[in-house]
């Protein structure tokens, strides 16, 4: 691949080229995952309800590549890309959406729980909102280890971490997230609030939903935190806004606000039929796609990516999420003997239930 | 493949220091004359606990700088600091699900609800994400967490601050529920509720933190799930748990008088449940009365109940009874909430009822 020197005040500029082709190459994989996802729920092996992230991928690739490796996440339920983003194996992400016991959660969370802890990914949470006071409670936890403890909970040194908690348009509106934010406010706790803006929650429009729905940034400014708009379709302008406020964040140990502007390309779940919004206006967004714009940078600006390069990355990345789903589809089902009434207490005792003895199951195959 | 967990801990609960139990008997004696308050008691647990652990954090509305609004947290600012002393606004959503992650973190909150009638704008986080994070995750994360307050009615405040959440909450599966009646008690199960690895709903009783008993300066652990018989005899058995149980040994005592001996059981906790010591007494004497300050319909009187005719239909020589709340709102004017309360008057007629057949 060819060398390139681009003299540039863009932060992204400065990165070196694997930087961008590793999300490139994330982004493409969460496209692909997903497409198998909607494929494999038509086939009825995912139920419930699945919430795709096809459009949104720069979001999480962009703003998880500005954060450390041990800084704590937390999501809503369209968490399937994040989960990947932060390296969860597209694996055992497939397999909880298959319910199989090879699944993050061993099939016991489902599309809209996906936890993995050797990633500090404390979930994906169902209830529009709820996942609002976990992040600031996490930025609590973080910032306690730090004054309190003086160390890692684990006895490693005491690091200054920043929290990330990612939610809906939508989520706007639910009173937890105004009691996070004011929380976090107050406490100068270090989360960021990242709305990924997509414009609707479900079927409503941004503006039938929220007030001021143009300026978000107003919004955290009643609760006394920085807030910043960015355009969520363009990854390299992404990590150039976010990575230094996520910094700052970090370094002053105080909470932040992002309207991240992005949009969904798929339907709200895979059973909306979407009568709310145009074709047109899908197709305008799907112009400014991130991937190809990510794609076009690394071909033509950095030229170190070839047609040859992009086509063997696609390639790569198809066999890799068809062997997920052959994975899944292989995978045993959770044993009910085992599974059913495991993992409901950390110290089962007799008499907590009327109908069973609690147990413990498998070791999640995470750990 | 992965294999089975062996630990009798949960892994995700990582390397766990529940406290040695022993049994009732070697217990520190009940009786003494280092005589002090239930609030006493509550807050000598916490300063004990937090002492030994510094993951161990104290967070509510007003637990600092007012010393309480119960004055359960008194001094402990002082002790302790205001990074583990912490008040919070009035925001129970926001501080209890807060605390849940700071648990999943690895911290071990105590929430105290100033009321459990306000931890209903909490349900969410309480009940979806504390009780059930273990099991979603797959077992991953648990959540170490204690949230205390007072517990119902009985002291003219009215319908929205007089909640019993035992019937509620207790239908949820994931937490424990314990709910003791006397400040021996309250210092034994709050030690052992921030000592375990669970999420613990604690509920105590604004009636009764100004109750005052011997309680021990030591160190000591009630484990869950063990009922303690506080009285004997052969015609009936009462079952309660909380502040009536206080009402059960007054009638008890009146009943006596009358040569009816009853059993009187505290459970002390309602999950875990122990139905070996309910069934025990019950296979004895033949008849129970279950005594809950909250409503009927679908309570932990109707569960214990539902068991007792599960493990004791052959023995029972009566319909099990129970007395509740009355079932409606809670009044205000306080000869109708008098009414409406559990009270020893009202458990002596439902003990004669079955007695008297
Ligand atoms: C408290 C609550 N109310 C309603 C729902 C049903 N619901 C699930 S997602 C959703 C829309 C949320 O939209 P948004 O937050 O913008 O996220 P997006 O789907 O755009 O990612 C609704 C109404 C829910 N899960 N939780
Ligand atoms: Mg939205």
């Amino acid at each position: 691949m060819a060398k390139t020197a681009i003299s540039s005040k863009r932060l992204s500029d400065q990165l070196p080229n694997q930087v961008l082709i590793d999300w490139l190459r994330s982004m493409q994989l969460i496209r692909e995952f997903e497409s198998r996802t909607m494929q494999a729920y038509q086939q009825a092996k995912i139920g419930g309800f699945c919430h795709v992230y096809t459009g949104q991928e720069a979001c999480a690739v962009g703003t998880l590549a500005c954060v450390n490796d041990d800084d704590p996440v937390v999501l809503a339920y369209r968490d399937h890309g994040h989960a990947l983003a932060r390296k969860m194996t597209p694996e055992a992400c497939m397999a909880e959406m298959f319910g199989k016991t090879t699944g993050c959660a061993k099939g016991k969370g489902g599309s809209m729980h996906m936890f993995d802890r050797p990633h500090w990914l404390f979930g994906g949470h169902g209830i529009v909102g709820a996942q609002t006071p976990l992040g600031t409670g996490l930025a609590f936890a973080a910032k306690y280890e730090r004054e309190v403890l003086g160390q890692g909970l684990d006895g490693s040194e005491a690091k200054k971490k920043v929290s990330l908690c990612y939610l809906g348009d939508g989520a706007l509106n639910q009173g937890a997230f105004h009691e996070a934010q004011n929380l976090a406010g107050l406490f100068s706790l270090p989360v960021i609030y990242i709305v990924e803006n997509n414009g609707y929650s479900m079927g409503t429009a941004i503006q039938r939903g929220t007030t001021m729905p143009d300026d978000l940034c107003l919004k955290a400014a009643g609760y006394g935190i920085d807030a910043i708009q960015i355009d969520g379709m363009d990854i390299r302008n992404l990590y150039d806004h976010f990575k230094p406020f996520a910094d700052a964040c970090r370094a002053e140990q105080k909470p932040g606000f992002v309207d991240l502007k992005t949009y969904r390309y798929q339907g709200h779940s895979l059973s909306d039929p979407q009568k709310y919004r145009t074709k047109d206006e899908v197709d305008q967004w799907k112009e400014r796609d991130s991937i190809a714009a990510l794609l076009h940078h690394l071909m033509t600006e950095r030229a170190c990516v070839s047609e040859e390069d992009w086509k063997n990355m696609t390639g790569d990345i198809r066999q890799q999420v068809r062997e997920a789903v052959d994975l899944a589809d292989k995978a045993p089902d959770p044993d009910v003997a085992t599974e059913l009434y495991s993992d409901v207490y950390a110290n089962p005792q007799k008499g907590l239930s009327p109908s069973c003895d609690y147990n413990h199951g498998l070791k999640n195959p995470l750990l | 493949m992965p294999e089975l967990i062996e630990t009798p801990i949960h892994p995700a609960a990582g390397p766990w220091d529940l406290p040695e139990f022993v049994s009732e008997d070697q217990l520190p004696s009940r009786q003494g004359d280092r005589v002090i308050q239930y609030r006493e008691a509550l807050r000598e647990a916490m300063a004990e606990e937090m002492r030994r652990d510094k993951r161990v954090y104290l967070i509510g509305e007003e637990v600092a700088q007012y010393n309480g609004a119960y004055k359960i947290s008194q001094g402990m600012l002082e002790e302790f600091g205001p990074k583990r002393i912490i008040d919070s606004p009035i925001s129970e959503s926001g501080f209890a699900g807060m605390s849940i992650a700071a648990a999943m973190y690895g911290l071990r909150p105590i929430v105290e609800f100033m009321s459990w009638s306000f931890s209903l704008v909490a349900a969410d986080p309480i009940l979806n994400n504390a009780a059930k994070m273990l099991y979603m995750s797959g077992g991953q994360w648990g959540c170490p967490i204690v949230f205390r307050g007072n517990d119902g009615a009985g002291g003219q405040l009215g319908s929205t601050h007089s909640w019993c959440v035992e019937g509620l909450f207790a239908n949820v599966p994931g937490m424990k529920m314990v709910i003791p009646s006397c400040p021996y008690d309250a210092k034994g199960l709050l030690k052992t509720a921030i000592r375990d690895p669970d999420p613990v709903f604690f509920l105590e009783s604004e009636r009764m933190l100004g109750d005052r008993a011997h309680v021990p300066a030591e160190e000591y652990y009630i484990p869950f799930g063990q009922a303690a018989k506080l009285r004997e005899g052969d015609a009936c058995t009462l079952v309660s748990f909380g502040r009536p149980v206080n009402f059960c040994l007054e009638a008890a005592r009146r009943l006596a008088e009358d040569g009816i001996e009853c059993d009187v059981l505290d459970m002390r906790t309602i999950r875990p449940l122990d139905i070996e010591s309910i069934a025990a007494s019950v296979q004895r004497t033949g008849r129970v009365v279950v005594v809950d300050q909250s409503w009927p319909f679908g309570s932990v009187a109707s569960e214990v109940m539902a068991q007792v005719c599960e493990h004791c239909f052959d023995w029972l020589d009566a319909p099990p009874a129970r007395v509740n709340t009355a079932d409606v709102p809670t009044p205000y004017a306080k000869g109708l909430e008098q009414a409406y309360l559990p009270n020893p008057d009202r458990i002596v007629a439902a003990v004669e009822n079955i007695v008297q057949g």
